[in-house]
């Protein structure tokens, strides 16, 4: 990388070590400074540059982290299951829905709710607790000439991103690794109805990661698993349509204040029209809503955490 | 506090133009409380500052003397609870993005984007700042010269040494060009060396007229840098001016101090006749010592020495500090400076 200023000396005498700054260097770093224009956009995007460079640096881990769940996932219940003779079908043991299903198809849309959820909070709130932690490296990204209100929706806009990508990642997956007559039956026919519930689901998954990650205290972080995520995918309509659930009526009931229901549910009713699923408003009042009231809670939290 | 103390306080703020054109900062009873379940917690109990563009200034205070909160509320991370304020003309308050536009800031912790290397910390602070990619990456590259961080350049931030991280930390905070540079503890934990190197930097940052801020608990580092000083304890100024007029305000006296192996006695400070000898300015008693402040300090030991040996105190140690600010920091608190 060559300097275009003259003024720089390079270190004299010790070449190689690290002298601190001439003068010369330093004086002219005041003379000849570029005037800066920043505007809400290009920091946003500039954060959001930095939000890729560092994903894209940490390429392998990040291939890992979203392709090993889905991947075992899909290899046991649709692979390993069916040929050991576990197979698991829908339909024709009397549960709701039209014929029978089997289990990948149940799986595809909710194992791709379980990524969203998954993703949007290791995206937001695990490096969040990093940076709220000790050294408070949140102070960096603060002192951006923005609203302390936008760098948390920057952070909710970069963790959906990865939330989306993940959920994406399940497709080739399953359309793979299945054993023979286990593959799923997907058939989209509302594509613009597709992309609004993956959408949705992602903003919603990363708010409600970043408002985890600012209420949460760090130092009861494997709590995150045991009281929020694991309950949540367990109970999130995952493996099995909500309307089967019509057995254990109060359960059915409980189930609906988990955002989770709703991403499968949703993804349910545009991946596999022909499984049982909720009614379409439902789905869209609860994901568009749910991204609202999570995303206002978190940006508010969030910019109370960061302002002491 | 001590009526030349007072003055100085109180002569702080009326002294400052309004804020605007040629003032860096600027503020009016500046309040900052925590709110603690065990009832509140004053961290900043009315600071009055005013420091003119182009200026060095200094708040000088031990640890959890408030100059960290100070300097929280100046750069917007940290709400008043009272009071106001303005950097660069600016309230930062009523339009915090305005401030921090204008301002670079060299936090106390290593803030570092631990993610990125040393080149990306300074162009994606860069770029945050309205710099396209190509500018930043020049700008960057000129930075890292400037810092003699040349080596390192691709090194990440969880690499550096103290030293290196602290240089990256202040061309961070410069990419921008900013109106005024504020520095929290810019050498606390460094080694000597780097501590004079990191000085050189800020004098010459001075002298090109950059409007400086730093908080130290370090006098003599507050004595080689600062134009002018604000000693802070207890979140509120005990003096403010140059080195040179606070130690004139409290009459550049050498501080002598005697301990004895048991409490003093009601009526031996007095007893030692010290208090009415010229060139002794005050003499006080504190559980096991006194202190006596004197210009004319020659032969006071003695006479301390005397007057204990009288009341059937021997000394357990004596110490006589010049004029500095670590006497300016006793007369004005009767504490010793704790660091």
């Amino acid at each position: 990388m060559t300097s275009t200023t003259p003024t720089i000396t390079p270190p004299a005498g010790d070449a190689g070590q690290s002298e601190p700054g001439t003068a010369a260097g330093i004086a002219a770093l005041i003379a000849e400074a570029p005037v800066p224009q920043p505007t809400l956009p290009r920091t946003f995007a500039a954060m959001m540059a930095r939000e890729f460079r560092v994903l894209r640096r940490n390429a392998a881990g990040t291939f890992m982290r979203t392709v090993m769940q889905p991947l075992l996932f899909v290899f046991v219940f649709t692979y390993v299951m069916p040929k050991i003779g576990g197979g698991v079908m829908f339909g024709s043991a009397g549960a709701a829905g039209a014929g029978s299903v089997n289990f990948a198809t149940i799986l595809v849309p909710g194992l791709m709710a379980s990524m969203l959820l998954m993703q949007g909070i290791m995206a937001v709130t695990f490096p969040l607790v990093m940076e709220f932690s000790w050294q408070r490296t949140i102070e960096d990204r603060a002192l951006a000439p923005v609203p302390i209100g936008i760098l948390g929706l920057q952070k909710i806009t970069a963790g959906a991103a990865q939330a989306f990508i993940g959920a994406l990642i399940v497709f080739p997956i399953v359309l793979v690794v299945h054993a023979a007559g286990q593959a799923p039956h997907v058939h989209v026919t509302n594509w613009p109805m597709l992309a609004l519930i993956l959408v949705t689901a992602s903003l919603l998954t990363a708010a409600l990661g970043l408002l985890l990650g600012t209420v949460m205290d760090p130092r009861k972080m494997q709590m995150l698993f045991a009281a929020i995520l694991l309950p949540a995918t367990m109970l999130g309509c995952v493996y099995y349509p909500w309307a089967a659930l019509h057995q254990i009526r109060w359960l059915q009931f409980l189930v609906l204040i988990n955002p989770m229901v709703y991403m499968s549910e949703g993804l349910r009713a545009v991946l596999t029209p022909g499984t049982a699923h909720m009614p379409m408003w439902a789905i869209l009042t609860a994901l568009v809503g749910g991204t609202a009231v999570f995303g206002y809670l978190a940006t508010r939290t969030f910019t109370r955490r960061v302002l002491n | 506090m001590t009526d030349i103390a007072t003055q100085l306080a109180a002569a702080a703020p009326g002294t400052g133009p309004a804020p605007g054109a040629g003032t860096a900062i600027r503020t009016e009873d500046l309040r900052k409380t925590y709110k603690a379940p065990r009832g509140d917690v004053p961290a900043v109990r009315g600071i009055d500052l005013y420091v003119p563009a182009g200026e060095l200034f200094g708040l000088l205070g031990p640890n959890g003397a408030g100059k960290s909160t100070t300097i929280g509320m100046l750069t917007t991370l940290v709400l008043p609870t009272g009071g106001r304020a303005w950097v660069a003309g600016i309230d930062v308050v009523a339009d915090p993005v305005g401030v921090k536009r204008r301002i670079g800031v060299v936090t106390q912790n290593n803030t570092l984007d631990m993610q990125l290397t040393v080149t990306e910390n300074l162009e994606f602070r860069s770029r945050f700042f309205g710099l396209g990619p190509r500018e930043a990456t020049r700008r960057a590259a000129q930075l890292i010269d400037a810092f003699g961080l040349g080596d390192r350049r691709k090194a990440m931030a969880t690499d550096l040494s103290g030293g290196q991280a602290r240089r990256l930390l202040i061309a961070r905070a410069l990419v921008h060009r900013p109106e005024v540079l504020f520095l929290d503890e810019p050498t606390a934990g460094l080694d000597p060396q780097t501590r004079v190197n990191l000085w050189d930097i800020l004098r010459v940052l001075h002298d090109q007229g950059q409007s400086i801020l730093l908080t130290t608990h370090y006098m003599e580092e507050a004595e080689a840098l600062c134009d002018r000083i604000a000693v802070v304890d207890h979140g509120e100024v005990l003096a403010a001016g140059t080195v040179d007029e606070l130690k004139e305000g409290t009459g550049a006296e050498t501080v002598i101090t005697v301990r004895y192996e048991g409490p003093v006695p009601d009526g031996l400070a007095m007893a030692t006749g010290l208090a009415g000898r010229p060139g002794v300015a005050k003499v006080e008693a504190d559980d096991d010592r006194i202190r006596v402040f004197a210009s004319e300090p020659d032969g006071v030991l003695g006479e301390l020495v005397t007057a204990g040996a009288r009341a059937g105190l021997t000394v357990r140690d004596a110490a006589q500090i010049k004029p500095s600010l670590e006497t300016v920091f006793l007369n004005l608190t009767g504490r010793e400076y704790r660091e």
